[in-house]
C-alpha cells in the first residue's frame, strides 16, 4: 500500500500546470537549474519536470511536442528549429563561455594561446588525443564550428580523436584519465571534482562565447504542448531577479559564478 | 582507494542526516521495484505455467523466445516503453511519460521473461509422475495448478529474485522513461548515475552502497522464506 501511495505522481493538486523542460546536461549538472526551478514552481504553481539531454536531442523532442520549454546552446540548430515552425518566442537567457582543457604537459603547445582554431589546429598537427563529446550537444556543435573555422574537416574518430557519446562531466573524467585535451563549457569544468579538472589552457577567443537561449515549443501542430506554461517559465526566467539569482549562483561554492546575465527578449 | 574511505564515510553521513532525500529515494526504490516486480509475476506466473503444462504448436518456439526475453536489454525496453508514453506516441494521452508508472511498465517488461522462463524450467523439471499422481488424487485444475505451483516453490522463489534483481540493478530503462525527476522518479541507480554524471564519485558510490545494502535485505528476506518452504 505504501508502493501505490508513493506511485501517484507528486504532480497531483495545486493550481498550476505541467510544464516539462528539456535543458542540457551542463546546466542541470552545474545545479543551476535545480535552485531556478524550484523558485519558478513556487512562483507559478506550475510543476516542472526537468529532462535533461544533449541541445540536439532537446529540440527532437521539442519537434515531436514531447516537451513544452527548450533551455539550449546550438545557436545553427536552434534557428534552424525556428525556422521550420517547431518553436516561438526565442529569447536569450545567459551565457558563459567554451575552454580548452587538456594535460599539464601541453604536447601540442596551446598553453596561453588566445585563437581557438589555431588550438585545435595544433592539437590536431601533434596528432595529441582529443576527446570529443560525440553526441550532437551543444558543445559537439561548437567544437564541430571550431574545426570548420580551422580549414579543418571534423576528423574521424580513430587514434588520437576519440568520441565519448557521454555528457560533459563524463568526458571530461575520460580526458583527464587518458590525458587528452577536449572542449568544455566554463560551468562543468568548475563543478567537477579535482581529478576530472584538466588545466585550462585556452580561453578568451569570442569564438568560444557560449549563449543559452529559451524556446517556447510551438503548439501548431501538437495541441498538446502547453504554450502557457511555457511561456510563464520564459518570462521568469527573463525577470531581472532571476536574471541576479543567475549572475550568482555557483560564486558561493567556486569563487567565480558559473553563468552571466544577458536576458534580452530577442536574440 | 581514498574514494571508496571517502564514499563509506559519505554513504554513512547520508544515512544519518536524510540528505539529498537519500530515504525517499530509497523508499521510491523500493515501493517502484516491488510493484515492478508484482507486476512481472502476476503476468509471468500464469505464462511459464501455462507454457510448461499446456500443448500447443509452436510451444517450443515460445519457450524459445521467453529465454531469448531474458536477456532483454533494459535500454531497448525502455526505449519501446518511451515511443509508447511520450506524448507524440500512440498511448501519450495518458500522461505517463516520466512517472513511477512509466518505470514499472518498463521494468516489469524487462523481468516477466526472466519470470516466464524460470517458471517454465521449474515446472517441467518436475517428475512426470507427480501429474498423475495428482490427478489420480481427484484434483481439480485449480487444485492441480496449486499442487504444482508448490511443488517447484523454491525454484519460484528463485525466479522472483531474479526479476526482482533485474529491475533493481537497471538504470538504461528507469532513466529514459521516468527522467530522473527529484522527488517523483529518481531512484537509487538513477540517483547514483547523475552523481557520476556530475563527477561526484563520493557520494556516487554511497548511493552503489545503499542499493547494495537494500538488495541484501530483500534477499535475507527471501532467502528466510526459501528456508521456510524447503522444510515445509
Amino acid at each position: 500500500m505504501l508502493g501505490l501511495a508513493l506511485l501517484v505522481p507528486a504532480a497531483c493538486g495545486g493550481g498550476g500546470g505541467e510544464l516539462i523542460l528539456a535543458t542540457t546536461t551542463s546546466t542541470e549538472n552545474s545545479g543551476l537549474l535545480d535552485a531556478l526551478v524550484s523558485l519558478y514552481e513556487e512562483e507559478s504553481g506550475d510543476h516542472v519536470k526537468i529532462i535533461a539531454v544533449g541541445s540536439g536531442a532537446a529540440m527532437s523532442m521539442g519537434e515531436r511536442g514531447d516537451v513544452d520549454v527548450l533551455l539550449v546552446h546550438a545557436p545553427a540548430a536552434e534557428l534552424a528549429f525556428i525556422d521550420a515552425g517547431y518553436g516561438v518566442e526565442r529569447a536569450r537567457v545567459m551565457f558563459n563561455d567554451f575552454v580548452i582543457v587538456g594535460p599539464a604537459d601541453d604536447p601540442a603547445g596551446i598553453t596561453g594561446s588566445a585563437d581557438a582554431a589555431e588550438a585545435i589546429e595544433a592539437i590536431a598537427a601533434a596528432g595529441a588525443r582529443f576527446v570529443s563529446r560525440g553526441d550532437d550537444s551543444g558543445t559537439h556543435a561548437k567544437e564541430k564550428t571550431l574545426w570548420g573555422a580551422a580549414g579543418l574537416e571534423v576528423p574521424s574518430a580513430d587514434g588520437w580523436y576519440t568520441e565519448s557519446g557521454q555528457g560533459m562531466a563524463a568526458t571530461l573524467t575520460i580526458a583527464a584519465e587518458t590525458g587528452a585535451y577536449t572542449l568544455t563549457d566554463r560551468a562543468t569544468w568548475l563543478s567537477v571534482s579535482d581529478s576530472a579538472r584538466l588545466p585550462l589552457l585556452v580561453e578568451g577567443d569570442e569564438r568560444l562565447f557560449n549563449v543559452y537561449h529559451v524556446i517556447v515549443v510551438s503548439s501548431e501542430r501538437h495541441d498538446s504542448v502547453n504554450t502557457a506554461a511555457a511561456g510563464r517559465f520564459r518570462a521568469f526566467l527573463l525577470e531581472p531577479t532571476t536574471q541576479q539569482l543567475i549572475g550568482e549562483f555557483g560564486r558561493d561554492q567556486y569563487g567565480e559564478p558559473l553563468f552571466t546575465p544577458y536576458a534580452s527578449e530577442s536574440n | 582507494m581514498d574514494l571508496i574511505v571517502d564514499a563509506v564515510a559519505e554513504a554513512w553521513r547520508l544515512l544519518r542526516t536524510g540528505d539529498n532525500d537519500i530515504y525517499g529515494i530509497t523508499l521510491r526504490t523500493a515501493a517502484i521495484t516491488g510493484t515492478s516486480t508484482l507486476v512481472a509475476l502476476l503476468i509471468g506466473l500464469p505464462l511459464g505455467l501455462g507454457l510448461a503444462l499446456a500443448r500447443f504448436p509452436g510451444q517450443r518456439s515460445f519457450i524459445a523466445l521467453a529465454n531469448a526475453g531474458t536477456g532483454t536489454p533494459p535500454v531497448v525496453a525502455g526505449l519501446l516503453v518511451s515511443i509508447m508514453l511520450w506524448r507524440s506516441g500512440p498511448l501519450g494521452g495518458l500522461g505517463l511519460i516520466y512517472t513511477p508508472a512509466a518505470i514499472v511498465i518498463a521494468q516489469a517488461l524487462i523481468a516477466a521473461p526472466l519470470i516466464v522462463a524460470i517458471t517454465a524450467a521449474a515446472v517441467m523439471a518436475l517428475p512426470p509422475a507427480l501429474h498423475l499422481q495428482i490427478r489420480a488424487m481427484g484434483a481439480n485444475q485449480r487444485q492441480y495448478l496449486w499442487l504444482i505451483a508448490r511443488e517447484a516453490r523454491l525454484p519460484l522463489l528463485v525466479a522472483i529474485m531474479a526479476g526482482f534483481g533485474a529491475v533493481v540493478s537497471e538504470v538504461g530503462a528507469s532513466m529514459m522513461v521516468g527522467g530522473t525527476l527529484a522527488g517523483e522518479t529518481r531512484v537509487l541507480t538513477t540517483a547514483a548515475v547523475l552523481e557520476v554524471s556530475k563527477g561526484q564519485f563520493g557520494s556516487a558510490l554511497a548511493l552503489g552502497f545503499i542499493l547494495l545494502a537494500f538488495i541484501l535485505v530483500i534477499a535475507a528476506a527471501l532467502t528466510i522464506v526459501q528456508q521456510r518452504a524447503r522444510r515445509r
